[in-house]
């Protein structure tokens, strides 16, 4: 083994560790199609063309829109935020203390700073595709309206960054998986149901509505469709992306710091 | 990289490292030379892994000095890590792939590119005899073979100087023998090596020089021979007596021997001549249920310096 210079490659240290995340799920993405992609379709297909009938027999259009375009953007919306959330938790604790591949990481020339954005941007990549292939099948079921549509893949990678880069910061200082439970039961199942995923905000009784408007995946829900539709004012589009940005910011700055915390102290 | 040829591989002075209240490194100093094996021995929680984690360029110091191949690691940690190979105590590889996909994945941090990845991971999976495995998710793998891909991922980037935290904990004698014999290999090739072990056969075996730690702190350093004439007699008598504890054994053994060490299990005569001891023993009505005699190894050094065995 002679010590030959180095030749280097040129890659940036976080796109390295994006390069490992999609190397690894080159290998073990069968698992993962039926949630991302099939599950969603499942949804759509039961809920929207199912309950849809049930629904345009009793009230005719929601918000003007049939129940399955109604909600087709709102199922964008969750599959994002569950993408987000089933890729940060787990995931990252097993990284961090069970196989520690972090640790091995950090003991690279990579800095924890590195390892991090190149978890995120892992994330992003994969809220984007699965943004893609269903911005396609639900077009295919007529529920897209708007050259606004193409930007829903967009918005899927922004909601699972949003939702992703505090959850990874979390997971970075966790030491056992207990609280995971705890989050996704009293967090993400109520969200899922109560963001008017699947009926609109009027439907709470006027004091819920800000509540309902405090919900981070209401924010998403509601970018989804105004990107779906085109219909929505400038107003409250910002508004949806600036919870969603914060969210996403917020969440990188702490995750920063556990993750330096976890990796080199 | 013609700064580093000259003057030690690694110099560390008055390190200390503090977690919380807890002082894991109590200010210990120590210098490496290039292609030299140098051993950290000591119990679990003497700040073995705490220091290894200082010399990978990993951990910061909260006190002391440290020189790593001529840099310092708090500006040029990266550029360190880079030329460093790391063994840790756990293997940290990812089980559901391949033995080969483990190495060329871990190549990439170092920003290797992909032809030069595959070519080392052919070299490395030879060197380790992992080669017939190359396909096999790394699940499957013996401990031993393990190990040993472990060493090979940390060869990857074709390090200066390999660190490894507890290389055979775990292994069976087998597998030790083989993994010490490539680390042989890989010393004669020029590769300064740096052990933390509890097991004195490993540190006596595999290091030119070592250190001594025991609750953060470095109790004696030397080359292993130097360090048992220097602390111990030539040889030891291990008698152990038909008694629930050796703690009440009432014998005048003291007469027999330079020093006598008691322990639950045994008690230890150092002395020069070990037969001629038992001769002794005997003669004057002595008789143990078993006897045996050996030469001093760094076990009863650090028996000698802390008052207390390697392995509890």
């Amino acid at each position: 083994m002679s010590l030959s210079p180095q030749v280097k490659a040129g890659a940036p240290a976080w796109l390295r560790s994006w390069h490992y995340h999609a190397t690894y799920y080159a290998q073990t993405w069968r698992g993962s199609v039926a949630s991302n992609i099939l599950f969603p379709i499942f949804f759509l297909a039961s809920l929207g063309v199912g309950v849809g009938h049930l629904v345009s027999a009793h009230t005719g259009l929601v918000q003007g829109q049939t129940y399955l375009h109604f909600i087709a953007p709102s199922i964008l919306a969750t599959t994002a935020m569950q993408l987000g959330e089933g890729e940060s938790m787990w995931p990252v604790l097993a990284a961090v203390k069970w196989i520690r591949s972090y640790h091995a990481a950090a003991a690279t020339p990579l800095e924890p700073e590195d390892i991090l954005y190149g978890k995120l941007s892992w994330v992003v990549t994969r809220a984007f595709v699965t943004g893609v292939v269903y911005t396609i099948v639900i077009g295919s079921f007529g529920a897209l309206e708007s050259w606004w549509s193409l930007t829903l893949p967009f918005i899927g990678a922004l909601i699972a960054l949003a939702f992703s880069a505090p959850l990874v910061a979390f997971a970075a200082r966790s030491q056992s998986d207990a609280p995971f439970a705890v989050i996704y039961r009293f967090g993400f199942v109520p969200m899922f149901l109560f963001s008017a995923t699947f009926y609109p905000i009027s439907a709470y009784p006027g004091y819920l509505r800000p509540l309902v408007q405090l919900v981070p995946l209401y924010h998403g829900v509601a970018l989804a469709r105004a990107a779906a539709y085109g219909n929505a004012s400038i107003g409250p589009v910002l508004c949806h992306v600036a919870v969603l940005t914060v969210m996403a910011a917020l969440g990188i700055a702490w995750g920063r710091r556990t993750m330096r915390r976890r990796l080199v102290d | 990289m013609n700064d580093v040829t000259s003057g030690p591989i690694l110099e560390a002075r008055d390190l200390v490292k503090k977690f919380g209240d807890f002082e894991a490194v109590k200010g210990v100093s120590f210098t490496i030379e290039r292609g030299e094996s140098f051993g950290f021995l000591g119990p679990n929680g003497a700040g073995k892994t705490s220091t290894m984690r200082m010399i990978s360029a990993v951990s910061t110091p909260t006190s002391g000095t440290l020189s790593i191949l001529g840099r310092d690691p708090l500006a040029d940690g990266a550029e360190i890590r880079g030329r460093l190979g790391v063994v840790p105590q756990e293997d940290t590889l990812e089980l559901e792939l391949s033995v080969r996909l483990n190495l060329e994945m871990f190549g990439r941090y170092f920003d290797i590119p992909r032809p030069v990845l595959r070519e080392r991971a052919n070299e490395l999976l030879e060197f380790t005899q992992l080669s017939d495995r190359a396909n096999d998710k790394v699940d499957d793998l013996s401990g031993g073979m393990k190990r040993r891909l472990t060493i090979a991922r940390a060869l990857m980037n074709q390090p200066e100087l390999l660190i490894l935290d507890e290389p055979t904990t775990g292994l069976d004698p087998q597998a030790r023998h083989l993994l010490w014999e490539r680390l042989y290999r890989l010393k004669r090739e020029g590769v300064t090596l740096i052990i933390t072990t509890h097991y004195m056969d490993e540190a006596e075996q595999l290091c030119d020089r070592l250190v001594v730690m025991d609750h953060g702190s470095i109790v004696a350093e030397g080359a292993p021979r130097e360090l048992i004439a220097h602390h111990s007699t030539r040889e030891v008598v291990e008698l152990r007596f038909d008694v629930e504890s050796h703690d009440h054994v009432d014998l005048p053994l003291s007469n027999f021997a330079q020093r006598v060490e008691v322990l639950p299990d045994r008690i230890l005569l150092y002395v020069d001549e070990g037969d001629t001891t038992l001769r002794e023993l005997h003669a004057a009505g002595i008789v143990p249920a078993s006897a045996l005699v050996r030469r001093s190894s760094l076990e009863d050094v650090f028996l000698r310096l802390t008052g207390r065995t390697l392995v509890d």
